[in-house]
């Protein structure tokens, strides 16, 4: 960034050159701009927040002092103004200045006021003190004959005005109703809109003068009208009806093209207009057949109308489409919205795709039938990279079900999940979207089957939903209380304040249970007691059970790092609960429990005061609600609770164990004893919540540990075969027993000191080997961070010796390739002084990324080094070559080089265009090349040759027309090239076209490798397949 | 209603803010960064629209600046992107080829016209011919009493031959800073594609 800055700052004299030469007189001008340009310059060039307070602190004293000096001209005023204005967006208070603002809108002359004027509107809020200075200078200004004046008074007032003094300039602004200028009178009706948004009791008085307004014979004035009467037909529609024929009117003409060729946006009439007066119609016609009749003419002629493909027509599209199905419906106009829908959803513009699945939404309420269609449009939106998208679309499935059944569409989804090609993302929305729909279903095979998949998912999150669905599906009938048929188009309203527990409350009271504490008052109160009690998260026993069986000193120091892991899990569950809304799953009933459970808790916190409140909390919930419904619902509640203490287990297992000694041992017992007493159920709840905890925190660690333990095992080391519990923490049966509970505790009590011990040094696995496997392990894990984004090639050794081995990878981010070199040392001494290097090639601009450069590596440890590539001039392949060199023990230097291949592939990105700028683009270029190629008959289906060559290309399918299909990519940094293919028999003719000349050519080439690898590759499984078929026939005889 | 309108750059510094409700100076600050930091983290192929706090914002990048409006439920995305579209015009025919340096230097400027454009929020003027009159005419107004009258310049500066789809190298090679790049479209009606890949470019 800061050769750019650097870049710009080079380029500014010449601009400073231009403003002295072109406008105002040279002195003045060119202080002014030198002031502001240095101010500017100054703060571009330093690179450390700090420096730039320090600039600005200093800019600021200097504006001090120059606004307050009595020698200061307004002009000087003016130019310091601006200067506070640029400080103030930066983020600095200059609030010493705002009186100065006022004073100069007062004092100066045009030039000065209204720089004064726009100062004022943007340091001031409307309640500000200093605003009512400013409304004898606005009285002032509106009653000037300059019109400038008028204009900028009547601005301010638009902008921000105090309520209280509206009274002052009502009358005046009234009068320029009346005024010749048609910019005055316009600007006098949005002030009054401005009063009527503040203060509409003001302007009650004159509304007669806003339908004067609404027939006035500028447009302008007459649009500026509509927003009044958008609000007011808001508040009340009844009141207006008598306007509706006018408003037709006036959009009839409008969409007409009756308007002045100045109104038009892009050869559209007035976009803004026809909207306003749909909105207005649309407000009017709601749920009145007879005022809806009058406007279905105009509302189809513009539904017509809107056939031009530019973006402003959809944009009127859409609205006409929320008109039509806001008035009372007309079957036809209804059908035809439809239809405009279907356009928007199937559209390749991701803004108008958005926007179209919502609007499907009100579609579906009218008539389900017409979004059947676009179900498949739907589920293929599901894999969209854009969440947002994604979250759309599963709203849509609720209301799908009118129509098919619910277990259509389970199988649908199921289905969905069962494929490889989406991300886990998706795929936890597609079980969330399961969790809603199963209620409805009858039959619970496929959810059965899903669960069972899912619980035992390597994906946190996907386990999680899983394990939700598992237990909500255990009770079915309370699952249906939940996941309302109807309610998931409504937002649920959250009782906050949860009054409707006041009289359980009530009860509990007078029964002698303590009054509730808040949170921060228990912490107190815990703390006032010392040592006794115990502040322990359950989370952390929860996290910690795993290891309960062996108390070996290293299996618990693992189970130290899996609970710091398990903060991590927790964070990224919860974000994804956010994702998913989870406004909609859970209803009122949804938060009874959990205030049931903060009561019991104070129920049991009078008998046991001693003991830690939170812990105790757990259990009671289960003694106390043994009513089933309550009882899911504590696990629901629970698992969330889970969730949230786990984000602190982190932080609260360091300081809960230097904070608890010895106390623990007390609380230990008694909740051993407490178990014994628990119902049966209540003993499950507990064992599956363990498990689920230790699901989540100990499959996030399978990435490292999980490798380590494998490897470790299968060399049958007798130590670490205490670790194998890990792995046996998997099977979520092993965990449902008693006593296993009591181990926990028992575990956890021998912990402290071996915390801080980092498995790394506990296990230390035997040099020749570990070296190796520590080795893949680092790389992998570097390659799981930084390219999960992008696409990337697999990773590849390019040089090695003793000590270091050095591998590399291609990530192909959209604007450029970066090339990740990870030098991993294989010694057990630290390199020094490593570098890495690479040479300068002529056809590649390199930049090294930063976060590289520490000039030691450490034993055993893996350090990247990352270079991003640009291409400066088109060549087919390319050798980038560069060399490693470190230290060895402060003696020797050693050296490596490597080199790697780059080609022109890896500079290809796809070019997401739509059809008809393909359209316009192919026009404009002139290089083209055409060759006709032959291919398999099985390869006939040319979508399925496109996609093979949008895999390995990386092109963009713009679309697909009968035989013939386009595509598009672009050589970085923006070089475009476009591809036509079409179909005749089995020939595939291929054309390309770009702006560079090689670029076609190369392409060509590379086509033509793919379409044979595909054709190979094809035959290949074709006879592998039907290898496989004559193996299995025998077997099929025996049987 | 817009509730506000923010231009800031791909480095996440504000070029521009106007508020249509009133809104206190810590809140302000605290949703700029916010929503900053929202909008730039989105990728290209993004859709334009989000749902934020109970606002939807409108965003899109014109080269090296991100014009960003947050509007109410019932508005109109589609017309909100239209919108920012017209003001770069608009910005584009009065600086003749407007780059993100124009708005930094003369953002005053950007504010009156931006004035011009919207009232409290709302679309004033949708006329380009008169929302620019209306500009000529306070600017002259000021010139009569500053000095000699002078026709507004037409720049033709080293950018104005700047950037077109073809001609641009983009990158860290490009020889033009980002900030000089031309916002707006070369002409009107041109595709949103290659708009979008100069936007896309400019990294």
């Amino acid at each position: 960034m800061s050769d750019i800055v650097e870049k710009t700052l080079t380029a500014l004299p010449g601009l400073f050159l231009q403003n002295q030469s072109v406008s105002g007189p040279a002195a003045a001008k060119a202080s002014f701009s030198s002031r502001l340009g240095g101010l500017v310059r100054g703060i571009t060039a330093l690179t450390s927040k700090h420096e730039e307070e320090k600039l600005i602190q200093q800019e600021l004293n200097n504006l001090k002092a120059t606004v307050s000096a009595p020698t200061t001209t307004l002009k000087m005023m003016k130019e310091c103004m601006v200067r506070l204005i640029y400080c103030e967006m930066l983020g600095y208070d200059a609030s010493f200045g705002y009186i100065h603002a006022i004073k100069l809108a007062q004092q100066g002359n045009l030039l000065e006021k209204r720089v004064g004027y726009l100062a004022v509107s943007l340091f001031l809020h409307e309640s500000h003190e200093l605003l009512l200075l400013l409304v004898n200078t606005v009285v002032k200004d509106l009653q000037s004959t300059n019109l400038v004046e008028v204009c900028m008074a009547l601005t301010i007032v638009s902008q921000i005005f105090p309520r209280e003094m509206i009274p002052a300039v009502l009358p005046l602004i009234e009068d320029k109703l009346q005024h010749s200028k048609e910019i005055i009178r316009r600007k006098a009706v949005l002030a009054l809109y401005k009063f009527y948004l503040i203060a509409p009791n003001q302007v009650q008085h004159i509304h007669i003068k806003f339908r004067k307004a609404l027939c006035d014979r500028d447009v302008g004035v007459m649009a500026a009208s509509l927003h009044i009467y958008l609000r007011m037909i808001k508040e009340n529609s009844s009141a207006y009806k008598d306007l509706t024929g006018s408003f037709v009117t006036i959009l009839k003409q409008v969409v007409g093209g009756k308007l002045p060729v100045d109104f038009n946006y892009h050869s559209v009439p007035a976009p803004w207009l026809q909207i306003q007066l749909l909105r207005i119609l649309g407000l009017l016609g709601k749920d009145d057949q007879r005022t809806s009749e009058l406007m279905y003419d105009v509302l189809d002629e513009s539904l017509r109308r809107a056939e031009l493909n530019h973006n402003v027509t959809y944009a009127i599209l859409f609205e006409c489409v929320h008109t039509v199905y806001s008035v009372y419906p007309k079957s036809e106009l209804l059908e035809k919205a439809a239809k405009c829908i279907g356009r928007f959803v199937l559209s390749p513009k991701i803004n108008l795709k958005y926007l179209g699945l919502k609007a499907l939404t009100y579609v579906i309420q009218q008539d389900p039938t017409l979004a059947l269609q676009h179900q498949m449009t739907i589920i293929e939106c599901l894999d969209h990279p854009d969440p947002i998208i994604k979250r759309e679309v599963l709203g849509e499935y609720s209301y799908l079900l009118d129509k098919e059944t619910p277990e259509e569409v389970i199988t649908k989804l199921y289905k969905l999940l069962r494929s490889d090609s989406i991300s886990s993302e998706t795929k936890a929305w597609i079980i969330a979207a399961v969790t809603k729909l199963t209620p409805q279903a009858h039959s619970s095979n496929i959810v059965e089957r899903l669960i069972q998949e899912f619980t035992t998912s390597l994906d946190t999150c996907l386990r999680q939903h899983a394990f939700e669905l598992k237990h909500l599906h255990e009770n079915v009938k309370f699952m249906k209380g939940l996941l309302p048929v109807d309610k998931s188009c409504e937002d649920m309203v959250v009782d906050a304040s949860l009054s409707f527990l006041d009289g359980f409350v009530a009860e509990e009271l007078s029964q002698g249970a303590a009054p509730y504490k808040p949170h921060h008052q228990r912490q107190e109160e815990k703390l006032s007691q010392g040592k006794v009690l115990s502040f322990e998260p359950y989370g952390l026993s929860f996290s910690s059970s795993g290891f309960s069986g062996r108390q070996s000193p290293a299996g618990i120091s693992l189970g130290s790092d899996i609970s710091g892991n398990s903060t991590e899990t927790g964070l990224k569950e919860t974000n994804s609960l956010k994702l998913e809304g989870i406004k909609k799953l859970w209803g009122k009933e949804g938060y009874l429990p959990k205030k049931e459970s903060k009561t019991g808790d104070e129920t049991e916190a009078l008998p046991v005061p001693q003991e830690n409140i939170i812990m105790e909390n757990v259990d009671q919930i289960i003694t106390k609600n043994d009513q089933s419904q309550a009882l899911t619902q504590s696990k629901e509640e629970k698992e969330k609770q889970l969730l949230a203490s786990s984000l602190f287990v982190g932080l609260g297992s360091e300081s809960t164990i230097s904070l608890l000694g010895k106390a623990d041992t007390l609380s230990h017992k008694f909740r051993r004893k407490s178990k014994v007493k628990e119902t049966k159920s209540g003993q499950t709840t507990t064992a599956e919540n363990v498990t689920r905890s230790s699901f989540s925190s100990s499959s996030n660690v399978t990435y490292e540990e999980d490798y380590y333990l494998d490897n470790f095992q299968d060399r049958g080391d007798k130590e670490i075969k205490k670790f194998s519990l890990n792995s046996e923490l998997l099977d979520s049966e092993s965990l449902t027993e008693l006593p296993l509970i009591e181990k926990i505790s028992n575990c956890r009590l021998s912990t402290p000191s071996l915390f801080a011990v980092n498995n790394m040094e506990v296990f230390h696995p035997p040099q020749s080997t570990a070296a190796s496997v520590a080795n893949e392990i680092s790389l992998a894990s570097s390659l799981l961070e930084e390219t999960t984004e992008h696409m990337h090639s697999d990773l590849m050794e390019v040089c090695h010796n003793e000590t270091i081995s050095v591998s590399s990878y291609k990530i192909w981010k959209d604007e450029c390739l970066l090339m990740v070199w990870s030098v991993f040392n294989k010694s057990a001494s630290e390199l020094k002084s490593a570098n890495l290097e690479i040479a300068p090639a002529e056809n590649f601009k390199i930049t090294e990324q930063p976060g590289c450069c520490l000039p030691v590596i450490e034993a055993e440890s893996t350090r990247n080094f990352q270079y991003s590539v640009q291409m400066e001039k088109p060549f087919t392949e390319g050798n980038l070559s560069g060399f490693i060199n470190y230290q060895v023990m402060d003696t020797h230097s050693v050296q490596l080089e490597f080199s790697v291949n780059l080609s022109l592939l890896d500079f290809i990105r796809p070019l997401k265009i739509s059809t008809e700028d393909f359209g316009k683009l192919w026009l404009s270029f002139a290089n083209d090349v055409k060759q006709n190629v032959k291919m398999s008959e099985s390869q006939a289906a040319l979508p399925s040759t496109l996609k093979a060559l949008q895999q390995e290309l990386r092109l963009h399918v713009v679309d697909i027309i009968g035989n013939e299909g386009l595509l598009a990519c672009q050589l970085l940094p923006s070089i475009p090239c476009l591809l036509h293919f079409r179909v005749h028999g089995d020939m595939l003719a291929l054309w390309f076209r770009s702006s560079c000349s090689t670029l076609p050519d190369y392409l060509l080439y590379q086509c033509q490798k793919i379409i044979f690898h595909y054709r190979l590759l094809q035959d290949i499984e074709y006879n592998s397949l039907w290898y496989t078929l004559r193996k299995l026939r025998p077997r099929e005889v025996k049987y | 209603m817009m509730r506000f309108m923010l231009l800031f750059s791909r480095q996440g510094k504000l070029r521009l803010q106007k508020w249509y409700l009133a809104t206190s100076d810590k809140e302000r600050k605290k949703m700029v960064r916010e929503l900053m930091q929202v909008v730039l983290a989105r990728k290209p192929k993004m859709c334009s629209f989000l749902e934020w706090r109970d606002l939807k914002v409108v965003y899109k990048r014109y080269a090296s600046l991100y014009f960003c409006c947050a509007i109410e439920g019932q508005d109109n995305e589609l017309i909100t992107l239209e919108l920012i579209h017209r003001y770069v015009e608009l910005l584009d025919k009065y600086f003749g080829s407007v780059c993100e340096l124009d708005i930094i230097f003369n953002f005053e400027k950007a504010y009156f016209i931006l004035d011009e454009f919207l009232m409290g929020g709302d679309v004033q003027d949708t006329s380009k011919k008169s929302v620019l009159k209306a500009i000529e005419q306070a600017d002259l107004l000021q010139e009569v009493r500053a000095g000699p009258v002078r026709k507004r310049r037409k720049r033709t500066k080293a950018k104005g031959a700047l950037p077109t789809l073809d001609t641009l190298p983009a990158g860290p090679s490009c020889p033009f800073p980002t900030s000089l790049w031309r916002l707006a479209p070369k002409a009107p009606g041109w595709p949103a594609g290659p708009q979008a890949l100069t936007a896309r470019g400019g990294r």
